[in-house]
């Protein structure tokens, strides 16, 4: 019998009954598993990319396996921000009590700062989530948040369209130096920061001698990122005062402890869901017994502990 | 959708690279026709999405066909070994929609799921014709399991070697089998001849490359009339007219 643990955090402020949060694009609104288990055990749920207006995503094929993790290439499809705040988070609060995390895309300043404004006003979004880190669309995207000046920009043109729910900035790791871009998005007026987002990548299919991917890159993402990703979360949150969730390769109970340790004060999992829809209620259902493993009593305690 | 541990009962070659996998369970297991299972792969990220082609009390029939390295572990395990399955998956067919008479339209192993479904349109009262495409003679696979049924069989081959030489559409035309609705799954270029030259209301199971396989990660969309469609979620089986060829 394990004695009784504190799995909650706050995150700005926020109380999250636990910090596991299944990451953007990788659980849909929340809706699509609302029949397979209890959503209510997540800490909170960071919904799928969304832009202005609907967008039928990339050609298929936009998924290639890999040998521990795998590259998508879906490219933002969703049903416009309209959508968002008017069926999909007012639908997932009837029957989810936790964070509901809204994750913004934008191909201008402008229109970042309009989708931000709408989700900030729908009372269903507890948190938003800008993404200047997809990889897997032109004109935007990653190109806002592989430059300083950039991030700041989105995140100022964010910050005046916003006014009552937090805001984290989603960085991407395909940078020189994700620290100065951290530094940018918090100097700029960012509540927090999400990392990282996936990581640039190909296969190519031998047999046809072509590129799996109809887009022939995509984002990389699964256990063989955890490492770098590690890494970033820790440099990030030793060098900025505002909360990270990390996110990258989180795959088992130890990696969401690890994460924190780095400094994440909430870890998001996401090509684990992928290959097992039950991914996060599993996690989160084996850290009583690790926290008791580890002489841990309350996970808020470990964030950054490791120094 | 549950995730449910299965053992192998038997894994034997049928046809050529063509396998027939028979899984057990401790529980009960509820599939219909059309919908998939997604099987986990010791050592392979993501899972191999697979039709059901039989149900069972406890346990469920699949083929596959070896075409990649996963296909090839699969290959290799042996009775006992134990497999776990995302399931049931998709929509499925809509035997309920067809009058009295249905055409089951397969090429090569997109034979397999409407083996299931020939079995409910039976139990609804209903009669059906199978018509099974195939490249060669050594690819032939569920002939036998149709005949079994008591479901008239016509196989074509691209090289003659058996039954009408030339496409499920030729054998078709020669043939003038009586229904009211058709089913298929196959490849492609296969299902749209099929829609473009029957007139009757029909179903088409599609196939796409696969991320989750439940619907939420939304790397297997296909644009239809509908809009953008989930093959996994949506799908895999859609009306003839949705489909945009």
């Amino acid at each position: 019998m394990v004695a009784t643990k504190d799995l909650s955090v706050s995150l700005c402020g926020l109380r999250l009954e636990n910090p596991v949060i299944p990451a953007s694009g990788t659980f849909g609104f929340g809706l699509e598993l609302a029949d397979s288990f209890d959503l209510n055990v997540l800490g909170g749920i960071a919904l799928k990319g969304t832009t202005r207006e609907a967008r039928p995503g990339n050609p298929t094929p936009r998924i290639a396996e890999c040998r521990a993790g795998m590259i998508n290439s879906v490219g933002l499809q969703n049903p416009g921000i309209e959508v968002l705040v008017g069926e999909k988070a007012p639908a997932l609060r009837k029957i989810y009590r936790g964070a509901i995390i809204a994750n913004i895309s934008g191909f201008s300043l402008e229109e970042y700062a309009f989708n931000c404004a709408r989700a900030d006003a729908c009372p269903d979004i507890d948190i938003l989530e800008v993404n200047i880190s997809c990889p897997n669309v032109h004109n935007g995207g990653m190109a806002f948040g592989t430059d300083p000046a950039q991030a700041a920009a989105v995140t100022r043109a964010v910050r005046e369209a916003v006014r009552e729910k937090p805001v984290f900035i989603k960085l991407s790791p395909n940078v020189t130096d994700i620290v100065s871009i951290a530094r940018a998005c918090e100097d700029a007026g960012a509540d927090g920061l999400t990392l990282v987002n996936t990581f640039l990548g190909m296969r190519i299919d031998i047999n046809k001698r072509k590129p799996v991917i109809a887009n022939k890159m995509g984002g990389f993402s699964g256990p063989a990122v955890f490492p770098v990703a590690l890494r970033m979360v820790y440099q990030v949150a030793h060098a900025c005062r505002i909360p990270v969730m990390g996110c990258g390769g989180v795959s088992r109970s130890e990696d969401v402890v690890e994460m924190m340790m780095a400094g994440a004060t909430a870890v998001q999992v996401g090509a684990e869901n992928i290959r097992n829809p039950f991914a996060c209620p599993e996690i989160i259902a084996a850290l009583p017994e690790l926290m008791d493993r580890l002489g841990i009593g309350s996970l808020q305690e470990i964030i950054g502990i490791a120094a | 959708m549950q995730k449910q541990l299965f053992h192998i009962e038997s894994n034997a070659p049928v046809a050529r690279d063509t396998f027939r996998l028979v899984l057990r369970t401790d529980a009960g297991v509820a599939v219909r026709s059309g919908q998939f299972v997604d099987i986990a792969l010791p050592g392979r990220f993501l899972r191999r999405p697979i039709s059901v082609s039989d149900v069972l009390p406890d346990g469920v029939v699949l083929y596959y066909k070896v075409v990649g390295e996963g296909t090839r572990d699969l290959a290799a395990m042996t009775p006992g070994q134990s497999l776990e399955l995302l399931l049931p998956l998709g929509s499925g067919f809509h035997p309920e929609k067809c009058t009295a008479d249905a055409l089951l339209i397969g090429g090569g192993l997109g034979a397999a799921p409407l083996y299931l479904l020939a079995r409910e349109l039976l139990a609804q009262g209903k009669r059906a014709t199978a018509v099974l495409g195939f490249n060669k003679a050594d690819e032939i696979c569920l002939k036998e399991e149709f005949r079994a049924l008591g479901v008239p069989v016509l196989i074509s081959t691209l090289d003659g070697s058996v039954g009408t030489k030339g496409f499920v559409t030729d054998t078709i035309a020669a043939a003038w089998p009586v229904f009211d609705r058709f089913y298929t799954c196959g490849p492609l270029p296969m299902m749209k001849a099929v829609c473009e030259s029957l007139a009757a209301p029909g179903e088409v199971s599609l196939e796409e490359r696969m991320g989750c396989g439940a619907g939420f990660c939304y790397g297997c969309t296909v644009i239809t009339r509908a809009g953008a469609r989930r093959v996994c979620a949506d799908g895999p089986v859609f009306d003839k007219e949705e489909v945009l060829w």
